[in-house]
């Protein structure tokens, strides 16, 4: 209808939400706290913004619209995203939810430990 | 309306990704699970408000984009401080 032009805006939302269903999936299958916030921040955030980046090429290739909101929401969310899922993963380790069986070490618990008993 | 087509189908892999993680709000054991899904279905809700403007042609929704992003850091970042703390503002100290 439109022509080839909007092939390009196409492709990268249907990348991105291809990429955030990839996530969803991760977030289901994956057995504990601290590797789900490894697949909930990393892949969800590349696809959030690949759809976001995708429907400003789409204003700016149909209408010649450029939104600089959206630049803001994509620079925004780009920033956020791994410090909202740093201080989830730690308030999750201070409250000592377990690591998966089949982790083999964990090198913060020692020094976690040593922190916490020159503090008292 | 191929473009029509393709915008539905990427809604339909948002929609799943959302009821993923409202399958983890639901199900996961420790509350750091709940709020990690509940900070990813406020991302989810992004992508879905840029394709539904591009579905409807309409750039009326782009501040809702920002503040959805700025309300879902805040709301992430007072969950953890308070499990992780026990409190959200700290008080001033007394003596």
């Amino acid at each position: 209808m439109h022509g080839s032009d909007e092939v390009i805006a196409a492709l990268f939302i249907l990348a991105g939400s291809i990429i955030v269903f990839v996530s969803a999936i991760g977030i289901i299958r994956l057995p504990d706290v601290y590797t789900r916030s490894h697949a909930a921040s990393k892949s969800s955030t590349l696809g959030v913004l690949s759809t976001l980046v995708g429907t400003l090429l789409y204003f700016l290739i149909s209408e010649g619209y450029f939104s600089i909101r959206l630049i803001m929401g994509i620079f925004f969310v780009f920033l956020t995203a791994p410090v909202a899922a740093h201080l989830i993963a730690r308030s999750a380790y201070r409250n000592e939810v377990p690591l998966t069986e089949n982790s083999i070490e964990d090198e913060l618990k020692k020094y976690y430990f040593e922190n916490e008993l020159s503090k008292k | 309306m191929t473009f029509e087509i393709i915008m539905i189908v990427s809604l339909c892999f948002l929609t799943l990704s959302i009821l993923a993680n409202i399958y983890r709000v639901v199900k996961g054991p420790s509350s750091a699970d709940r709020i990690q899904a509940l900070d990813a279905i406020g991302i989810n809700l992004i992508a879905s408000i840029a394709v539904f403007s591009v579905l409807l042609h309409t750039h009326a929704f782009f501040d809702l984009i920002l503040l959805i992003g700025i309300l879902s850091f805040v709301g992430t970042v007072a969950f953890s401080r308070f499990t992780e703390r026990g409190m959200v503002i700290k008080q001033k100290d007394e003596g």
